[in-house]
């Protein structure tokens, strides 16, 4: 709560202090066609921000920017900057390699792969040579799988697939896997919107606990979660930044009469 | 009037049946009159359909019996009579009279025959003549049956659909039905030579030589049936050699075009690599025996290795780079499967392409690529044409990869080729070993298929 005092004095500025990323005048477009509009946002260090707004917005677009996963999407094309700690995270000299360990991902549909529970977390730290041991390389296992909350259901059967667990589980282990390599923001593109009522609590629950130790993005188009889980939150309109501030102000006193349209269910 | 006159008068028949059918459904519609169930060409195929069907099965069975009827009206005649009592010339003197009579002779060996032309002539074109009245009579009767029921509410429609499925059903089983006569072929003649050799040998000897003297006097081996040679090279040849390079070959080609190549590469480069399986066997066997054949043995020679120029690398190389469309495209398959979300998860854990493919998409997909893999074998160990013109006849023990070995291909065609006598173990030792093969390839087809389906499975 101290945290979110300490921000209310910025009052509705568009930027926090000692942001942890930073977009200016962003533009994705695949194609031809501009998904992106435009955006620049603040996001960090330590709390969460929500992106929300109605399907096809560019919310999760830009989400994939701040990692790079949009390099995946061969038709895709970024401009403007964006920096992590002043660093512009697509210059030549970055390596994406180490970025996307230091700016994680969880996806909307849980993604474990085909291998054991333990060899899911242990993946990281394997390609990033964290560990120098089996007994270290248990005990980041075992401290992600606990910071995940998952770690008490799945102690006994670590070497069970991953893919048995059920769909919660699942996402659980996928948070577990991204914070194993330690690192400094955390990407959440719907990461309920596949889950059910009681899943999903659990994942909210969870993004609090992290987010004393690591920035979190979280994409949503479930308004009451966004409300419940984030500090700050981001309105996206048709690939345009249309409002960004603290939370409780978005949801109760919002500036722009679209966000106000969009938060009370007129469209979206 | 010979039978595929009538046969081909029946269908004369079915045209007109069908645009009479036709012409008479359509005169049931028209303005203010109930609407027909069926189209008017329906019905005409409905009424077509019962006019040559059940006339030409009568045709067919007909023309079974009748050769019967024929020779019993010939035996009961008073020439007869005259006919030697000894069963084979009784036959030859029967044949040679209807050869005539039926004109594919113009004269006999034997004179008595002459004087049953007459009596073959009449039999023959009294029984042609009854068949002939009832095929018509046939056709005439179930079409103008089926003619009576054309109405309005007539189901034409449904019952041609019904005749169709049966068609359909009738071609898929033909297929299956000349497997099973394949295999039951195979399976008898390698009864009567396992009835000559002992399983026991020819599945576990070590000594292959079929070479049999045909006369007492004739110098020659007595033949010994030891199959382990041949199963041996097949392997060596199809299973070693050639999966050592078609595999990492075909698996490689299939990452780089699924997982690095632009659409546009990959769109000319996979039509090219499957290419590859469509060149004839027989060219690889030139490519193996001319161009890979000499390499390998001077290459051998080189390395101070006994080699011949027949060897089991020349073949397993050249068979392996045929295989490899088979692998890649199984594997190029498997692995465009793994949801594009696996490949997200680890890419965004800062995994490089290669630490994704290397860690995550190929474990995923290796149910697949096995199954790609065991198919391969299969068509490998089957494959004939390379291992003839290549891998030599010698049935050598061996695991020296320049040396000869034979395979089982190879020696069924050896077997097979030139005269036979089929009560000899050498002509049926092919049937054995075509029996074995058939049976190492059914599995390796069953397992491979319930692999590839277990992990597809997985993924739904």
């Amino acid at each position: 709560m101290t945290e979110m005092t300490a921000l209310s004095t910025d009052g509705r500025a568009a930027t926090a202090p000692a942001a942890k990323m930073s977009a200016r005048n962003v533009t994705v477009f695949y194609g031809d066609k501009k998904a992106v509009d435009d955006v620049s946002i603040d996001v960090g260090p330590e709390h969460v921000t929500a992106f929300i707004g109605p399907s096809g917005c560019g919310k999760s677009t830009f989400l994939r920017t701040l990692n790079r996963m949009n390099d995946t999407i061969p038709s895709a094309r970024v401009e403007g900057r964006i920096e992590l700690d002043g660093e512009d995270i697509y210059a030549s000299s970055m390596d994406v390699v180490q970025l996307r360990a230091r700016v994680g991902m969880v996806f909307q549909k849980p993604n474990p792969f085909p291998k054991s529970i333990y060899e899911n977390v242990a993946y990281g730290p394997r390609i990033h040579g964290l560990a120098s041991g089996t007994a270290e390389l248990d005990h980041i296992v075992e401290r992600s799988l606990r910071r995940a909350g998952l770690w008490d259901e799945v102690k006994d059967r670590l070497s069970e697939s991953g893919t048995a667990l059920s769909g919660g589980q699942q996402q659980r282990l996928c948070i577990a896997r991204a914070i194993a390599v330690d690192p400094e923001v955390i990407l959440m593109d719907e990461p309920a919107s596949a889950l059910d009522p009681i899943a999903t609590a659990k994942i909210e629950e969870l993004i609090h606990e992290l987010r004393g130790n690591y920035a979190i993005v979280i994409v949503t188009h479930n308004m009451q979660q966004a409300a419940r889980v984030s500090q700050r939150t981001a309105f996206f309109h048709l690939g345009v930044l249309v409002e960004y501030g603290e939370t409780t102000e978005i949801f109760t006193n919002p500036r722009e009469t679209r966000t106000k349209d969009y938060i009370t269910g007129r469209y979206g | 009037m010979s039978v595929a006159a009538i046969a081909l008068l029946i269908v004369g028949l079915g045209l007109v049946a069908w645009l009479a059918a036709r012409a008479r459904a359509a005169a049931f519609a028209g303005p203010g009159r109930p609407r027909l169930h069926s189209l008017p060409g329906q019905h005409g195929w409905y009424v077509a359909l019962w006019t040559v069907i059940p006339a030409l099965l009568f045709l067919a069975g007909w023309n079974e019996l009748s050769g019967n009827l024929i020779y019993a009206q010939v035996l009961a005649s008073p020439e007869a009579s005259s006919l030697p009592d000894f069963g084979m010339q009784r036959q030859a003197v029967l044949s040679e009279a209807y050869a005539l009579a039926s004109g594919q002779t113009q004269a006999a060996f034997n004179p008595q025959a002459h004087a049953l032309v007459p009596v073959y002539a009449r039999a023959i074109a009294f029984y042609n003549w009854i068949g002939l009245a009832v095929t018509v009579l046939v056709a005439f009767a179930a079409g103008g049956w089926a003619f009576t029921r054309i109405s309005p509410q007539f189901r034409a429609r449904t019952r041609v659909e019904r005749v169709v499925m049966a068609l359909l059903l009738l071609a898929s089983l033909i297929a299956i039905l000349t497997t099973l006569g394949i295999v039951a072929s195979l399976l008898f003649e390698s009864l009567r030579f396992f009835s000559m050799v002992s399983p026991i040998e020819f599945l576990f000897g070590l000594n292959w030589s079929p070479q049999m003297a045909i006369r007492a006097d004739q110098a020659g081996s007595s033949g010994a049936f030891g199959a382990i040679p041949l199963f041996w090279g097949t392997i060596f040849i199809g299973a070693i050699i050639a999966m050592l390079v078609a595999i990492p070959l075909g698996l490689m080609s299939a990452i780089y075009l699924t997982q690095y190549s632009s659409a546009r590469l990959r769109s000319w480069m996979k039509p090219l690599l499957e290419i590859l399986a469509g060149v004839p066997t027989v060219v690889y066997g030139y490519f193996a025996a001319l161009t890979v054949a000499p390499a390998v043995r001077d290459l051998g020679l080189t390395l101070g290795i006994p080699s011949s120029t027949e060897s089991a690398l020349a073949a397993g190389l050249v068979m392996g780079i045929m295989i490899i469309p088979f692998v890649s495209s199984m594997a190029d398959d498997s692995l465009a499967a793994v949801p594009q979300a696996m490949r997200d998860g680890s890419l965004a854990m800062g995994a490089t392409t290669s630490e994704t493919i290397r860690k995550v998409l190929v474990p995923a997909a290796l149910p697949g690529v096995v199954g790609g893999v065991l198919l391969a074998v299969s068509r490998a160990i089957g494959e004939t044409m390379i291992v003839v013109m290549a891998a030599g006849l010698a049935a050598n023990l061996t695991a020296n990869p320049f040396g000869s070995v034979t395979t089982v291909t190879t020696q069924i065609v050896q077997l097979l080729t030139g005269d036979q006598e089929f009560d000899s173990p050498k002509t049926l030792a092919a049937f054995a070993l075509g029996l074995v093969l058939f049976g190492v390839t059914l599995a390796l087809n069953i397992i491979a298929l319930r692999v590839v389906k277990k992990y597809r499975e997985a993924y739904e």
